[in-house]
């Protein structure tokens, strides 16, 4: 690397969603310096910016937090923690109001403020002006590549590349906190198109590990060709087939595996007419971005039926992400940090999606966690400015041989294909997990040995789009059971003994160190 | 996706190709940006939030366009439109964020 970008600073954050500037301002307020690099632009990047998040937002009343806790504690198939859970109740109440300079609340009829949900360009808009004013350095644009490891094992910064400006950069960092998102496997997801689970293979290079990573099989109705996934329109939903006859779906949310199976027999058709007029005509100034795809196909979803498909979320509003092994949200790896959809979210959600509530919540509490325990880190550690420190990434950056890159392209369509499609990944079997995987390996082999031999970031996407599916069928294999969002056609129960969380490291062959049963795991 | 960027409206700021999360637009000076990878883009409408000269249009799909013209756009008031009901820049005083009323919304569609 010779004429990139070269910092120092105390805290690195990778990523500049909700989770990562809420790092960003927690370490600047325990005095750190603190650089912010993101691979779109801060403030429109990830799935916050371009939807709308609701808090999991309870009064201090100890019965209401109690009775809060024990509803979603009873959603979460024994894999959440209420301490975790109370913890990010009462991190968010306390912290939303904070933002009252950077955000118009509004107030209801009665003048109550309302705090609980924020609209998502306004509210990352915010985090921007915010991050900005605690003096943090934002790198827009420049996606990371890879971590820095010193030979001890410790992190120590992070290289990536400026794809605007195409030169490289490296910071040197006295701890990192990873905030990349989850993986929603290139589907069109609104705002989910730089999550590609870069964090995931990034720290699982250096030595963290994944956690339920098998919770990853969540869908969202949306209007065919159409990445508008904001769901609150679909409550209102009628279903109806080919033929017009109304489909016996249940009223969402929990409605997609329904929809799926009508979808495995045929076109589905949907209406929105049950909308009140009130609701609609408040829409645009609610979700000013929800109608726009309807209006400009001359589509009106309120007396025109319109085709719907399902888009898979991957681990966004699925649950699986990197480990966390403290209160400060700290991995294995010493020094990296992780916070928002980039981490498991089964402390807080166990086996079903933390959409709705939960996941801003953990994006915006982890967030402050991870940034603090970064910032203690470094004050502890110091920045260790002259030890060396090598760059550790393989697949997608350092091909092994020089065998020829497999083509870009169908990377991409194989991972899309694996993961995307409902009756491979939401109605799971023994079967077709192993044929799935089978291929996903040699995917996997194509790119360790041929791809990215160019510094760029499309390589290693499609590198961590494998990585990622592969930690997510490798799991939904170990779990021989249906939990939650993990549905096993071959296992329709739930196993006792599996009320646990699957825990996998390693990059190339991957290893559990939660304990498998044998023949699941060869 | 993306569709035109209009160059009788465009000032050649840039904003655009600043704030695209996925890095669909190519600066050229200060001359309309070209869409460079349109493949790329997510239909977030982004770009035309940050657009003051509302000279975007992105369609109603994502991987294919619409092929509305400016004309169209324009006769239909959707550029900008997505600005305007979003209560930005100078559209603040007319077009409240109404968005807290979500809650509301999701409690009247269970009890109907
Ligand atoms: C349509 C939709 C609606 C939702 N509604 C709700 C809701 O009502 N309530 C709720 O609780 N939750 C909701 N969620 C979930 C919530 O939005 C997420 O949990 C939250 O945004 C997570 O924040 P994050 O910062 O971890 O991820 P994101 O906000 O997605 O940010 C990740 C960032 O990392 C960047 N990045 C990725 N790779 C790299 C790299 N290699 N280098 C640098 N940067 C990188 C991305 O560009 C992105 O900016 C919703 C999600 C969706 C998709």
């Amino acid at each position: 690397m010779s004429d990139g970008l070269q910092l120092e600073t105390d805290v690195l954050v990778l990523g500049g969603g909700l989770a990562g500037t809420w790092a960003a301002v927690a370490a600047a307020r325990q005095g750190a310096r603190v650089v912010l690099a993101d691979k779109g632009y801060c403030g429109t990047s990830g799935v916050t910016a371009s939807a709308g998040p609701g808090h999991w937002w309870v009064p201090p009343d100890p019965e209401l937090r109690r009775a809060a806790i024990d509803k979603r504690l009873g959603l979460a198939y024994g894999l959440a923690e209420r301490d975790w859970m109370a913890r990010i109740v009462d991190l968010t109440w306390r912290t939303l109001p904070t933002l009252a300079p950077y955000y118009a609340f509004a107030r209801d009829e009665t003048g109550v403020t309302q705090y609980r949900g924020l609209r998502g360009p306004e509210y990352m808009r915010a985090m921007r002006q915010l991050a900005q004013d605690h003096g943090v350095r934002i790198l827009d644009q420049s996606p990371a590549l890879e971590l820095l490891l010193h030979a001890d094992g410790a992190v120590g910064g992070a290289r990536g590349h400026q794809r605007q400006q195409g030169y490289d950069w490296q910071v040197r960092a006295g701890a990192v906190v990873m905030a990349t998102g989850g993986c929603a496997f290139l589907s069109p997801l609104l705002g989910a198109h730089t999550n590609t689970g870069d964090g995931y293979l990034m720290a699982a290079e250096a030595g963290a590990a994944l956690s339920g990573m098998e919770f990853s099989a969540y869908y969202t109705v949306a209007q065919a060709g159409t990445s508008m996934t904001r769901s609150m329109s679909y409550a209102f939903a009628t279903y109806y087939d080919a033929a017009g006859h109304e489909l016996p779906i249940p009223r969402g949310p929990d409605n997609s595996s329904h929809i799926a199976r009508a979808l495995l027999q045929g076109p589905v058709y949907c209406s929105l007419h049950r909308m009140p007029e009130s609701i609609r005509a408040q829409l645009p100034q609610i979700s000013p971005n929800v109608l726009l795809p309807f209006v400009r196909q001359g589509i009106d979803p309120f007396t025109d039926k319109f085709r719907v498909e399902l888009r898979g979320e991957g681990t966004v509003r699925g649950i699986g992400g990197l480990e966390i092994v403290s209160d400060d949200c700290a991995t294995r790896v010493p020094g990296l940090y992780v916070a928002g959809d980039a981490a498991t979210r089964e402390l807080i959600a166990g086996a079903t999606s933390g959409g709705g509530a939960q996941n801003s919540a953990w994006a915006l509490s982890s967030g402050q966690w991870a940034g603090q325990g970064a910032a203690d880190y470094v004050a502890q550690n110091g920045l260790r400015r002259n030890a060396r420190v090598e760059a550790i990434g393989g697949a997608g950056v350092r091909p092994t041989t020089q065998a020829a890159a497999p083509d870009l392209a169908s990377v991409l369509d194989t991972v899309k294909a694996e993961m995307l499609p409902v009756d491979k990944n939401l109605f799971r079997t023994e079967a077709r997990l192993r044929q799935s995987l089978a291929v996903l390996d040699l995917t996997w082999n194509a790119i360790r040995e041929g791809g990215g031999r160019l510094y760029k970031p499309r390589w290693r996407e499609a590198a961590a789009l494998v990585a990622t599916a592969r930690w997510s069928y490798r799991a939904a294999l170990a779990r021989t059971e249906s939990r939650g969002m993990q549905q096993r056609l071959d296992y329709p129960g739930t196993d006792p003994a599996l009320a646990r969380r699957l825990v996998q490291h390693g990059v190339d062959q991957p290893q559990w160190l939660t304990r498998i049963h044998e023949e699941v795991s060869a | 996706m993306i569709e035109w960027i209009s160059s009788d409206r465009c000032t050649g700021c840039n904003q655009c190709v600043a704030v695209c999360p996925t890095n669909v637009l190519q600066a050229r000076g200060d001359s309309t940006p070209l869409i460079a990878r349109a493949d790329d883009c997510q239909s977030c409408f982004m770009c035309e939030l940050y657009c003051k000269q509302d000279a975007i249009f992105v369609g109603g799909l994502f991987d294919a366009p619409t092929g509305v013209t400016e004309e169209q756009a324009v006769a239909h008031g959707w550029l900008g439109q997505y600005r305007k009901h979003s209560g930005w820049d100078e559209w603040a005083d007319q077009y409240a964020n109404e968005h807290w009323r979500m809650d509301r919304v999701f409690a009247l569609a269970r009890a109907s």
